[in-house]
């Protein structure tokens, strides 16, 4: 099939599976899935500006479907959602911003690589230790609720930390009453600063950092740090797509047609939510980050770009 | 219960061919037709193309949303 905005030839059937497998991972883990469908693309010719753009305009697409199923499921919360909205925004533009500067400066890929590599390996190091060791904690607890998968009650072993935080008593003080905390708002806004700053610097919708953030940092339950999430892509994630549309790099008949697999692969997700609990989502979500770091890696190694 | 499993698996089979069936229809019609003038739009109105562009997606979100919803009750309704 050709696709005339990017000029480029693509097998629609390539698109549907490729939607579909980071549908699912998006439903499931509550991730745009940049770190797949930006090489699919590239494999399939499509330019690199073309790909992350186009990638941006699916992600819209799939974390519709996805927290509108999460919110029947009850793991959205929206207030937190909007909030961390505007502090994404915020920091997409100084990730953006700070990728021109290195692009000006001449050194813009090393230099975004190698803070990936750190990213993405530090993230899933971190992760595999606090759900391991959560998951041996809450051994025998698990056991006597083992019936109730549905159960969206977490425990982490990075609790006492995430306590310490929610502690801190800087004005305004926001209540969070869908995920059963009370905390600064300043503290989520640093978050969504934070996630949104690396989803401007390394692409895609960041979710890769947001969702372990709102875990660790705010306190968020796994299944409603993964809704919200969605939630929250669907806002930053359209804002890119408009941006970058505007500037020319947004072929939406490819991400139309990839988001008619993640419709399905998204739903999949989601209902495999409810049948794992917190600690063990993140101890999935591990290998992710790993992919991410891979591809890196890869790119510096043999000079390809995907 | 592995009864049950089976008849979610043929629900969810039957969904899948009847969405399928759906989609390139959906394919072959809609996109071939919007092709062209998005095309057009995104060479010559770059601006109105963003807008589009945003509405689109999140529009057959909706959309399919809710088809695989109505699809997934039909099947499993006539599966019980």
């Amino acid at each position: 099939m050709f696709f005339p905005i990017s000029n480029s030839h693509i097998n629609p059937l390539y698109l549907v599976v490729v939607g579909f497998v980071i549908g699912i991972l998006g439903g499931f883990f509550g991730v745009g899935g940049s770190f797949i469908a930006g090489p699919a693309l590239r494999l399939m010719g499509v330019d690199w500006n073309f790909a992350v753009g186009t990638d941006l305009a699916h992600i819209v697409g799939k974390s519709i479907v996805a927290a509108r199923k999460h919110r029947t499921l009850g793991n959205v919360d929206l207030k937190l959602g909007l909030i961390m909205a505007v502090g994404t925004i915020a920091g997409a533009e100084g990730g953006a911003q700070l990728i021109q500067a290195l692009k000006r400066a001449g050194n813009v890929n090393t230099v975004v690589s190698w803070v990936a590599i750190v990213v993405y390996v530090g993230i899933s190091v971190f992760m595999l230790w606090e759900s391991h060791k959560t998951l041996k904690l809450h051994k025998g607890k698990s056991r006597r609720t083992q019936n109730t998968a549905t159960s969206k009650a977490d425990h982490s072993a990075f609790g006492p930390v995430t306590k310490k935080i929610q502690g801190m008593k800087i004005s305004p003080m926001i209540n969070l009453p869908t995920s059963g905390i009370r905390i600064s708002l300043w503290i989520i806004l640093a978050v969504a600063v934070v996630g949104g700053f690396f989803s401007g610097f390394l692409g895609g919708g960041a979710g890769y950092i947001r969702m372990p953030s709102m875990v660790y940092v705010l306190g968020v339950p796994t299944h409603l740090a993964v809704g919200t999430d969605l939630f929250e892509i669907i806002i930053s994630a359209s804002y890119g797509t408009f941006t970058h549309a505007i500037k020319g790099n947004v072929d939406i008949l490819i991400a139309l047609v990839m988001h008619t697999g993640a419709v399905i692969g998204a739903q999949i997700g989601v209902v495999a939510t409810q049948y794992f609990a917190g600690p063990k989502i993140r101890l999935a979500f591990v290998p992710l980050p790993l992919i991410g770091a891979a591809i890196v890696i890869y790119t510096l190694v043999t000079g390809h770009k995907f | 219960m592995k009864q049950d499993a089976a008849k979610s698996l043929r629900a969810f089979a039957a969904e899948l061919g009847v969405y399928a069936v759906l989609v390139t229809g959906y394919f072959f019609l809609v996109l071939h037709v919007l092709g062209n003038w998005l095309y057009r739009l995104e060479t010559q109105h770059r601006v109105l193309y963003a807008f589009v562009a945003v509405l689109l997606i999140a529009g057959q979100a909706v959309v399919l949303d809710a088809l695989t919803t109505v699809l997934f009750r039909l099947v499993r309704g006539r599966s019980k």
